[in-house]
């Protein structure tokens, strides 16, 4: 990536940063927010100092600023390693059907969680990432032959699978009660309004660590551009390669999806859009959609919790209603140079 | 729908005030509003989650102090006036913090919990009060809301004349057998089975739910409501609205082979009011046993 675009679009990340953080229902002046950051610190204390201030800062939007990071990046990332992999600028990870085991994880607590004696912060989150994990493990199983794993079958596989999932889901969809509903449709919105600071520490571990090493696959996903055998000739450990990505992929949005709810488009379209402006090399696409997407998912939970002020709009909504009318004009614009 | 509605209405408001300034006012000033003491002993601020808990709050008496509701609390006007911080099983935690109350009266199902958490952390008082939707529900709620606003008093009397509102209801001459169907559209039926809010009130008004074989909603099918055979089949206003009017009930698949079509004994009472158990549960209940009765003076034509 030109040293230009990589300065510009972190110093928009930084920018976007600082407005989450000082933008929400809850007027804080930016002197207040540096005064109760550099307090927090240990650089002075300001007796002048809001308790509710304090507590929306650093208990709600620096931890909800976080995860949207992690999570935008996260996704945007593993999002262009799918496209990578399947050579096809439509794959998501959805394909391996991480989402709707995620899905029906979820379901299975919203719905029978009180009955089977689950309750806490973590059971929902857990399952969901357990519910990825056993979609994924499923597909990767029954897309193999010997040895090998074949991308063509993985698409098949996960078709199935996702149809397995959904009719899961479906049937907990007609066992649930009305509030149980409600929570199911919100939660496949996503939002960022729980996020703690524990989600974060998780985020680091589970989305940021696989989304660093996924930036360094970018060179071996660009000769697999030229076809599996074309690539195994050139060196790059296909199965291994294949295998590496499929971890990382589920790893990152089974998390993801456990903290955040389902927020779509993300994972399809920033890859897109890295391609339409950097071009095809994954070495720009991989990097520059980590720092998009972040970027754009932060900006969308900023609108989602500034339209409805007190109340706040499910985040889903908000990045499908922005990025598809922006994608759309992104394409047409292309279509007159004769590219879709 | 409603929450669709809304967040349009949220759009325009964002291209016309971007930073509504006036709404966080009070705690923008070095106040310490927020930081009170968790035990106050009169709080001066609510935020009340839950149509029927907003309800019971204004019926004793207290509705001045609220300043902010959930979506759901659409009852009395004035309340549905008010700052909203999401649906209440969806409530914003920076939304309610800026409102600065110092006690937010919540159901027991509104959450999300890290959301609610995060309330509680900073300070603020949270009550939380059971959501049991049965008659001895609605008086424990009233009971425990007015303990809280200190205004027990008050909660007895409303207690008192709801028991009375329904030991006056008459029991008809023939149980009719009722047939709940929750709407929205004709697309969308779901027919309420035992343990759900129209059973409990079905049976208050004198009448027998028609649907004994479940428990809560479920889309039934066409033959299913055939033989179940209601006698009145009992809708929520909004509901009614939804599907096209009593007329276009009568037609529904299943539903013209009753002997409620038959009679054309549909009726409907306000969504809130009859699903809501909240103060106005003996008003309910009153209600819908005259509409029950009502239907009786015209026979039904087999």
């Amino acid at each position: 990536m030109p040293r230009l675009y990589a300065i510009i679009l972190i110093v928009t990340l930084l920018g976007v940063s600082l407005l989450s953080l000082a933008n929400g229902a809850m007027a804080i002046a930016w002197s207040d927010v540096l005064s109760i950051v550099s307090a927090e610190l240990g650089l002075g204390q300001d007796p002048a100092i809001n308790r509710g201030q304090q507590g929306v800062l650093m208990s709600i939007r620096f931890p909800r600023t976080l995860l949207a990071i992690l999570v935008g990046g996260g996704l945007s990332v593993a999002g262009a390693l799918m496209q990578g992999l399947f050579r096809n600028p439509l794959a998501d990870p959805g394909l391996l059907g991480v989402s709707s085991g995620a899905a029906l994880g979820a379901a299975l607590i919203i719905v029978l969680g009180a009955s089977l004696g689950l309750s806490g912060v973590w059971v929902l989150p857990v399952a969901a990432f357990v519910g990825a994990v056993v979609s994924t493990v499923c597909v990767m199983q029954l897309s193999s032959v010997g040895s090998k794993t074949v991308v063509a079958n993985m698409l098949l596989a996960g078709i199935a699978i996702n149809a397995i999932a959904g009719a899961g889901t479906g049937f907990l969809v007609y066992l649930a009660d009305d509030d149980q509903l409600r929570d199911l449709t919100f939660w496949t919105l996503g939002s960022f309004g729980g996020a703690s600071w524990s989600d974060v520490r998780l985020g680091l571990v589970l989305i940021a660590l696989p989304t660093a090493i996924a930036l360094m696959l970018s060179r071996s996903l660009n000769v697999m551009l030229l076809g599996e055998s074309a690539a195994y000739m050139l060196g790059v450990h296909i199965q291994r390669l294949k295998q590496i990505i499929v971890v990382l992929v589920c790893v990152v949005v089974g998390c993801s999806v456990a903290l955040s709810g389902m927020i779509g488009f993300v994972g399809l379209v920033v890859p897109h859009l890295c391609r339409l402006i950097f071009g095809p090399d994954n070495r720009k696409v991989v990097p520059s959609s980590l720092l998009l997407g972040a970027t754009l998912l932060l900006g969308a939970d900023l609108v989602s919790r500034l339209v409805i002020i007190p109340a706040e709009l499910p985040i889903g909504i908000v990045t499908s209603i922005i990025g598809g009318p922006f994608f759309l004009a992104l394409l047409s614009t292309n279509r007159k140079k004769g590219l879709w | 729908m409603k929450r669709f509605a809304f967040m349009f209405i949220g759009f325009s408001f964002a291209c016309t005030n971007p930073a509504p300034e006036p709404d966080a006012k009070p705690t923008s000033q070095p106040d310490k509003q927020a930081a009170k003491p968790a035990a106050d002993p009169s709080p001066q601020k609510l935020v009340t989650l839950g149509g029927n808990i907003t309800e019971t709050v204004f019926a004793l008496g207290h509705g001045a102090k609220v300043v902010g509701v959930d979506l759901s609390s659409l009852y009395p006007p004035e309340a549905a006036q008010l700052a909203k911080v999401g649906y209440y099983r969806q409530v914003s935690a920076e939304g309610i913090i800026s409102l600065a109350p110092d006690l937010v009266i919540a159901s027991a199902s509104s959450g999300p919990a890290d959301v609610l958490k995060k309330v509680t952390d900073v300070g603020i008082q949270l009550e939380s009060i059971p959501a049991t939707k049965t008659l001895d529900g609605a008086k424990a709620r009233i009971a425990a809301i007015a303990k809280i606003l200190g205004a027990e008093a008050k909660g007895q009397d409303l207690i008192e004349s709801m028991d009375e509102q329904i030991k006056a209801v008459e029991p008809g001459k023939t149980v009719k057998k009722v047939l709940f169907i929750y709407a929205r559209g004709a697309g969308s039926l779901n027919v309420a089975g035992t343990k759900s809010a129209p059973d409990e009130m079905i049976r208050l008004a004198g009448g027998v739910n028609a649907v004994q074989g479940y428990e809560g909603y479920k889309p039934i099918n066409s033959e299913s409501i055939v033989a179940a055979a209601p006698d009145v089949i009992l809708m929520t206003t909004r509901g009614l609205k939804s599907v096209g009017g009593p007329e276009a009930v009568a037609k529904l698949k299943g539903v013209d082979l009753t002997p409620a079509a038959k009679s054309k004994a549909i009726i409907a009472v306000d969504d809130l009011l009859l699903l809501g158990f909240g103060p106005r549960t003996g008003e309910a209940v009153t209600d819908l046993a005259q509409k029950l009765s009502s239907l009786a003076s015209e026979p039904a034509k087999r």
